[in-house]
């Protein structure tokens, strides 16, 4: 997740309707969980409008759309963090020690789960179990997998971030 | 029933195997395969990669690099096998960048073989130890992750020489109802949780006539605290779609769904290249191997949700819908997706059905117990040294699995109890650590087989917390559509959340009870049925612990945060060490009177990281419950 890209509304839009659904063909309704795969993978949420574009041609009402996107966890409305962090609270990461370290962040970036900080570099998300487990307690930060964390090694993390990725300033997907 | 063109695979075979084979002939070169799955890149293996990479065009530009999966050994990962012309390959682990480059240019470049770092020779021979005399190596039977960590994922010909395929090229000569007598006679047994045996499910779903069926290979694993299927899929997905073939053959089915967890992306990439390599070399899709028989594999990606393990909700997901479990009967088998027969195996199941098909079912019936054929596959963690993957036979007790192949519980505390079968399973007590592990013999002690999650707790685990985590874990999973699940689940959880904070009754207490019996009764599917498992076993075996918390306010484990607090004893403090300064992540600790120091317990939040990391020779931290009496 190294393109860091946000859009405006229209653009998104456009984006899902040209280059996301038409991939999928025939329009079916069991594309519906891939379809909402590519479009988070690409835009890093789902946006309400583009859901509806996705119910007019998997020809689904809205709110069996919306119904499903919201069963899963997977999936989150609204954009998150430059940086993405999970906290995994699996049964080893439980016995080792994750509840610490999701309120070790939750402290030190001065939000609760699920929430975004106000400067949008960060995000923090608990994780049922990324199966990383004989190296408990994991933390995920965007793509890489930190074993055997700590509560003081968020500290050190965040300040990884934030000096290797820097806060960058948001580039249009043409920029790039 | 139409006999396939045996003569015409026979020779699509031989073309494939002499294709294969060519690939390795050729002056041998030096290859360094590195295990990158998930556990090892947690453990710094890409850092490790990059290091070989720079190294060998640095100093050894005739060796090769390949990246592998897991062999199980996760405690020492990153973990590289390096074949050396002249050496037996020999194992390494853990293979720090530091390490790599000295393999390198001392092994490849000097011919010194850096036994340091080995674990051992993989293959016997005269002048180095193999791995084979480790009890876990001499304990263990690899049967399903017979190639995991050995062949490179991403090439359907490294699967093929170690004698991948062999079960599909026999099978498709034989009549599908053949096939399925075969695994029938084997006794395999699914791996997925609920042990049916899975001839008969491939009977049955042979038997509902129909043109159009499916296969599906249930990858979701959501149990927490599981990696099997994950580790399998990233090392060797070539025995899962080798599996799923041979069941499609056998069923009457030309299309599969492989369907992974979105958390695992690294599966799911893998599993996509080796589609692609099978594609290619004719072992997937159209007239595979000449036999006049389609199979194709559709890959499809989970969105997080724990019930979606269950067959019914994968069916709906597959679907498009919300993952919500329906009632049975009618089976999947009768009605699946799509309302179609549908064969679905856990990937598990699916690889051993392989190896069935190639070494035939006395050889699967010799292992495992009278009533359990086969091997086993826990990914074992938790307080145990020894973390990884591993494969025994069945009925291969707990003690053998904790102490010889996991090595025991380390910084010599004592096992208190070993969590099987996750949100599903139970808490057997270290007293009934002689307990084999078989479907029956954990049944029978009140947990479940699982799908393979082993979890080891030890003296400092609180059971009671242990049994609030699954609830909390199954009520924000519970999909709610049945009220047992949805509504039982939630008030357990109240009364166990109560309980960890001291708070509860004798009344409360048999009213857990209760709902433990209405939910496992009333529930519509497993996840509701069986979410009761863990607090029922702890009850059984750990009662004392339940009563001592909302009696005495006081968690014996001293895990429970609200009934205990940390201090430390100012005798055994060093005045020189500074390491619980370091390591909290409050800056509650500080130094007071000649250098002694002293946690402020009005900024403690008892994450126990000062306990933890005190050095072994002072033991200055201590932990008292209930908080209030001790810490004099
Ligand atoms: C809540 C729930 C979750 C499940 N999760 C999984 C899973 O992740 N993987 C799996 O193979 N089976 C899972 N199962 C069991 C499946 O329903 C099914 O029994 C199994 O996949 C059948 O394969 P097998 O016959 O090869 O064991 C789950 C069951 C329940 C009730």
């Amino acid at each position: 997740m190294d393109k860091f890209v946000v859009l405006n509304p229209e653009e998104e839009l456009r984006l899902i309707r040209e280059e996301i659904l038409p991939g999928f063909q025939p329009p079916e309704p069991r594309f519906l969980l891939p379809v909402l795969h590519e479009i988070q993978a690409r835009l890093r949420y789902l946006p309400l409008e583009g859901l509806r574009a996705v119910s007019e041609y998997l020809g689904l009402s809205a709110a069996a759309v919306w119904g499903v996107a919201t069963f899963y966890p997977q999936f989150r409305f609204a954009p998150p963090g430059q940086n993405q962090v999970r906290v995994c609270l699996g049964t080893t990461c439980h016995i080792k020690g994750g509840e610490a370290i999701l309120e070790s962040w939750e402290r030190e970036l001065k939000i609760k789960t699920d929430e975004t900080t106000p400067d949008r570099l960060f995000s923090l998300e608990r994780v049922a179990c990324v199966g990383c487990c004989s190296l408990a307690p994991i933390m995920t930060v965007n793509d890489s997998i930190v074993g055997k964390s700590s509560p003081i090694s968020v500290k050190g993390e965040i300040l990884k971030a934030k000096t290797v990725r820097g806060p960058k300033t948001q580039t249009n997907s043409n920029d790039q | 029933m139409k006999k396939n063109n045996n003569s015409g695979s026979q020779k699509a075979w031989e073309q494939l195997q002499k294709r294969t084979n060519r690939e390795i002939s050729g002056k041998p070169v030096p290859e360094i395969r590195l295990g990158t799955a998930t556990c090892g890149r947690a453990s710094g293996a890409l850092e490790t990669l990059a290091a070989f990479r720079e190294e060998i065009t640095r100093s050894a530009p005739a060796a090769r690099l390949l990246e592998v999966g897991c062999v199980g050994h996760c405690y020492a990962e990153p973990i590289a096998v390096v074949a050396n012309p002249g050496f037996p390959p020999i194992l390494y682990g853990p293979v720090t960048p530091g390490v790599a480059r000295r393999l390198v240019r001392d092994f490849l470049g000097e011919g010194d073989p850096c036994l340091e770092f080995a674990l051992g020779a993989v293959e016997e021979n005269e002048k180095i130890p193999s791995v084979f005399e480790l009890p876990r190596f001499r304990m263990e039977k690899k049967i399903i992750l017979e190639h995991a960590g050995w062949i490179d994922p991403a090439r359907g010909e490294e699967y093929l020489l170690r004698g991948g395929y062999r079960g599909l090229f026999r099978a498709l000569g034989m009549d599908p109802r053949d096939v399925i007598r075969e695994v029938k006679a084997a006794g395999l047994r699914g791996l997925g949780g609920a042990g049916f045996p899975a001839g008969e499910k491939w009977e049955i779903c042979r038997a509902f006539p129909g043109k159009t069926k499916y296969v599906v290979g249930n990858g979701d694993e959501g149990d927490p605290g599981a990696f099997m299927d994950r580790a399998l899929l990233e090392s060797d997905p070539f025995s899962v779609l080798e599996g799923m073939t041979i069941a499609g053959y056998a069923v009457g089915s030309h299309r599969g769904f492989l369907y992974v967890r979105a958390e695992y992306p690294l599966a799911l990439e893998r599993a996509r290249t080796a589609m692609e390599s099978l594609r290619g070399l004719g072992l997937l899709g159209k007239n595979i191997l000449n036999s006049g028989f389609d199979f194709e594999v559709e890959l499809a990606r989970g969105a997080g949700a724990f019930i979606c393990g269950e067959s019914t909700a994968l069916a709906a997901a597959l679907e498009g819908k919300r993952g919500m479990p329906r009632v049975r009967p009618p089976e999947l088998a009768e009605k699946g997706l799509w309302g179609k027969p549908t064969l679905l195996n856990n990937l598990k199941t699916l690889a051993a059905a392989a190896r069935i098909l190639d070494q035939g079912s006395p050889w699967f019936r010799s292992l495992g117990t009278s009533r359990s054929k086969g091997t086993a596959v826990f990914s074992l963690a938790g307080k145990i040294h020894n973390t990884g993957l591993i494969e025994v036979p069945l009925g291969t007790t707990l003690r053998e699995v904790v102490d010889t192949a996991g090595g025991g519980v380390p910084k010599k505390k004592a096992l208190k109890a070993v969590q099987i079968g996750g949100p599903s399973g139970g808490c057997l007590p270290a007293g009934l650590a002689d307990t084999p592990v078989d479907f029956d013999s954990l049944k029978e002690a009140g947990s479940i087989m699982g799908s393979g999650g082993m979890v080891i707790l030890d003296e400092d685990d609180c059971m009671v917390r242990t049994a609030r985590f699954f609830l909390d874990f199954i009520q924000k999973e519970s999909c709610g559509k049945c009220a047992p699940c949805r509504i039982g689940t939630y008030q357990m959880l109240k009364i166990l959340d109560g309980l960890t904070r001291g708070k509860g009754s004798d009344a409360e207490m048999k009213i857990l009870e209760e709902l433990a019996l209405e939910v496992q009764q009333g529930s519509l599917c497993g996840l509701g049925k069986t979410a009761p498992n863990p607090v029922l076993s702890t009850l059984r075996y750990f009662r004392e612990e339940y009563e001592a918390h909302y009696r005495e306010g006081r968690c014996p484990a001293r895990s429970c945060r609200d009934l205990i607090a940390f201090y430390i004893i100012p005798e055994k403090c060093s005045r020189a060490c500074e390491v619980c300064v370091g390591a909290c992540p409050v800056e509650a600790i500080a130094a007071g009177a000649k250098g002694i120091k002293v946690i402020d317990q009005e900024k403690c939040v008892k994450c126990g990281s000062c306990y933890q990391d005190c050095p072994i020779e002072f033991q200055a931290v201590i932990k008292v419950s209930p908080p209030k009496t001790g810490g004099k």
